[in-house]
């Protein structure tokens, strides 16, 4: 893989869904999971300004990306090892709306903690999803163990991991390319890159436009897409997972995303983006973007519209009821769990 | 039973431990072909294969990290850091990662693995192949912390730690690799994590030790002896969870405690041995809890007189507890 084919960026416009070999199904499917990930982050935030959570770190933007990567998954079989924007990753990964709300509200059934950690730190063992912590870019050399044990074990099973472009500043970024790459381990890391590490900028983060360009380091393809057009992520997140499958090694994806939003509910974005900034950043929405697609494919009717609509309405109120409705953590509860527990319930943990 | 360095302990644990679960991986820096640079993994890479003794590149954090995700997905890896020295990169992973792993999420994942992590000073290794790191990990919660002296409890504590649920760090002293030898059980040795050992009976003082200082804390008890002071000598093993019933019924008997580490001094883990000796053994003591430790320079220096000033030996040791004795 040459430096130039690392820093490709492909385009949308000559490939169709036919001739890609993606069904009208599927892509609704997706659509629906962009829509889903957009009404529950935005739940998230009505959440906290209502004084139930006391804080959001949102994946408005990054939905395209993660439902687009995910989908090129066997959703039962392989592994995500998130990050804290990945709403719309966890949901296509198996996680409810509802367990969502329970981690956002810090509910005793928060089943990625038990309320233990700031909301957005994903995790749930059942949907092979690993937990998260917040030290940046650590969980990519999680991501090697899994795909070590995968391979050492024949399991055949695939991983994909997520990390904003600033954590891949952090010297774990290097030492995991290098090692995946080594073994060829079937790992896809997958960069959403927003343009912002907080408040700081693409150009002060590195000296390279893409951070795919850096794959030639490793000897690993590197490819950066627009997440703003999902059946582009899907298609190259198919190649990188078929390759992955195949025994070939790990692919750098870089998918480029809009920020919809703050960093956080305790970030004001204004201070550091103009006011012209955050409104162009919007004309790449994914939500909107992949609607206009499927309506000029002729997969989205206004009827199936509304149909997605009412079908997300009613997943993301239900959640937020029974998020609502489920008890809070009991402090007497703070202590367990730091040591392996023999009168644990079954099935958790080891 | 057979006549074992402490170094072969540690190798027979580890050869028996991979032979008995194909989930045991080692990995680390020169641990295959070479069989590390002590020689602890000789023969594994022939053994088991490549695939189960992995030569890592030269990156701590990655060690560590990649055992996370072995851990997560069904094996239970054991990482060789190669020098106590340079764990410092993979601290994050450690303390962020490895021990809040199963607090984090609840208990939906645990995080079994033993981290390898050759110590200590007396080895002519100057500041950067001779620290004690004990204290900056015995401090965490959700970590287990061991650090055997006998070559029968290097094996058995490195098996117990190996079929361990829970992250142990498994501190070997280098100086004891192939300084020690004594008889080692064939196979299983039943020397479960979270028990001290008392050494040598003594009614005049406790001294308190782990690794390389109880060798020194032992040969003090002979010196001692001479003098009709009777020194109990208390093999603490596990730093983490910590034996405090031995400890304070050592107490109990003899109302005098030293603690010995060779990592400096202040914030050392003798400290909290001395704090749980002053809260909760107060009414036994006669004289206050007191430490030998290294000195408060940043680390260990090289030049032979220099190093020799560092280390606290029997001597030293003997010295301080005369003046215990004495108070």
């Amino acid at each position: 893989m040459s430096a130039r084919e690392a820093k490709a960026v492909k385009s949308p416009v000559e490939r169709t869904p036919q001739t890609l070999g993606v069904h009208d199904r599927e892509l609704l499917e997706m659509y629906y999971y962009v829509r889903l990930a957009r009404a529950v982050d935005e739940r998230m935030w009505a959440l906290q300004r209502s004084g139930q959570a006391a804080f959001v770190i949102s994946g408005q933007g990054h939905e395209g990306a993660q439902v687009g990567t995910v989908f090129a998954l066997d959703r039962d079989k392989d592994w995500l090892v998130p990050f804290y924007r990945s709403v719309a990753a966890v949901l296509v990964k198996g996680m409810p709306p509802a367990e969502i709300f329970l981690i956002q509200l810090s509910k005793a059934t928060d089943p990625s903690s038990g309320g233990r950690q700031m909301p957005g730190h994903y995790g749930h063992s059942g949907h092979k999803i690993l937990s998260t912590s917040s030290p940046v870019t650590t969980q990519l050399l999680h991501a090697d163990g899994i795909a070590y044990a995968a391979k050492l074990r024949g399991t055949g099973e695939v991983c994909v991991t997520e990390v904003g472009e600033g954590a891949t500043s952090e010297g774990d970024f290097h030492e995991a390319l290098n090692f995946a790459a080594i073994h060829r381990l079937g790992v896809i890391f997958l960069v959403e890159n927003n343009g912002y590490a907080i408040s700081v900028p693409l150009s002060k983060q590195m000296a390279v436009p893409n951070v795919s360009a850096r794959a030639v380091g490793y000897g690993i393809p590197g490819v950066t897409v627009d997440g703003s057009h999902v059946l582009d992520v899907y298609v190259a997140a198919r190649e990188a997972v078929a390759r992955a499958r195949r025994g070939d090694g790990p692919t750098l994806l870089e998918v480029n995303v809009p920020r919809l939003t703050a960093h956080s509910s305790d970030d004001r974005q204004e201070k550091y983006r103009s006011a012209d900034e955050i409104r162009h950043t919007k004309e790449h929405d994914p939500v909107h973007v992949f609607a206009g697609e499927l309506r000029a494919w002729g997969v989205l009717t206004d009827a199936r519209e509304q149909e997605i609509a009412e079908r997300v309405r009613r997943a993301v109120d239900e959640g937020t009821e029974i998020a609502e409705a489920a008890p809070a953590v009991d402090p007497a509860t703070a202590t367990r769990y730091v040591y392996y527990e023999h009168n644990a319930p079954p099935g958790r943990g080891r | 039973m057979a006549d074992k360095r402490y170094l072969d302990a540690i190798h027979d644990a580890l050869h028996e431990e991979m032979a008995r679960d194909e989930r045991v991986v080692v990995l680390g820096e020169d641990v295959g072909r070479k069989g590390g640079v002590f020689g602890v993994t000789d023969g594994l890479f022939e053994a088991f294969g490549e695939d189960r003794v992995v030569d890592t590149p030269l990156a701590e954090s990655m060690i560590i990290g990649v055992s996370v995700g072995m851990a997560a997905n069904g094996l239970i890896p054991v990482p060789e850091i190669q020098f106590a020295d340079f764990i410092h990169p993979a601290f994050d992973q450690i303390v962020s990662e490895v021990a809040r792993m199963r607090y984090r999420s609840n208990n939906d994942y645990g995080c079994p693995m033993t981290i390898r992590v050759p110590y200590g000073g007396g080895v002519h290794g100057a500041l950067y192949h001779s620290q004690s790191i004990e204290a900056f990990y015995a401090h965490v919660p959700g970590l287990k912390v061991v650090a055997p002296y006998s070559p029968a409890d290097a094996k058995g504590l490195l098996k117990a730690a190996i079929r361990d649920h829970d992250p142990v760090l498994y501190l070997e002293h280098k100086k004891l690799y192939r300084m020690i030898h004594d008889q080692v059980p064939d196979g299983d040795v039943d020397v479960p994590v979270g028990h001290a050992a008392v050494r040598r009976p003594g009614r005049d003082l406790s001294i308190f030790a782990y690794g390389l200082m109880m060798h020194e804390a032992l040969g003090a008890a002979d010196l001692l002896a001479r003098d009709g002071i009777e020194a109990e000598v208390v093999d603490l093993r596990t730093l983490r969870p910590l034996d405090t019933a031995t400890i304070l019924d050592s107490v109990a008997r003899t109302s005098r405690a030293l603690i010995v580490h060779e990592d400096n001094r202040f914030g050392g883990f003798g400290a909290e041995v001395a704090a749980t000796i002053a809260e909760e053994g107060f009414r036994h003591l006669d004289a206050p809890p007191t430490r030998v430790c290294g000195p408060d320079v940043p680390a260990v220096p090289f030049a032979p007189p220099l190093e020799q000033w560092f280390m606290p030996n029997a001597e030293k040791i003997a010295a301080a507890a005369r003046t215990l004795v004495a108070y």
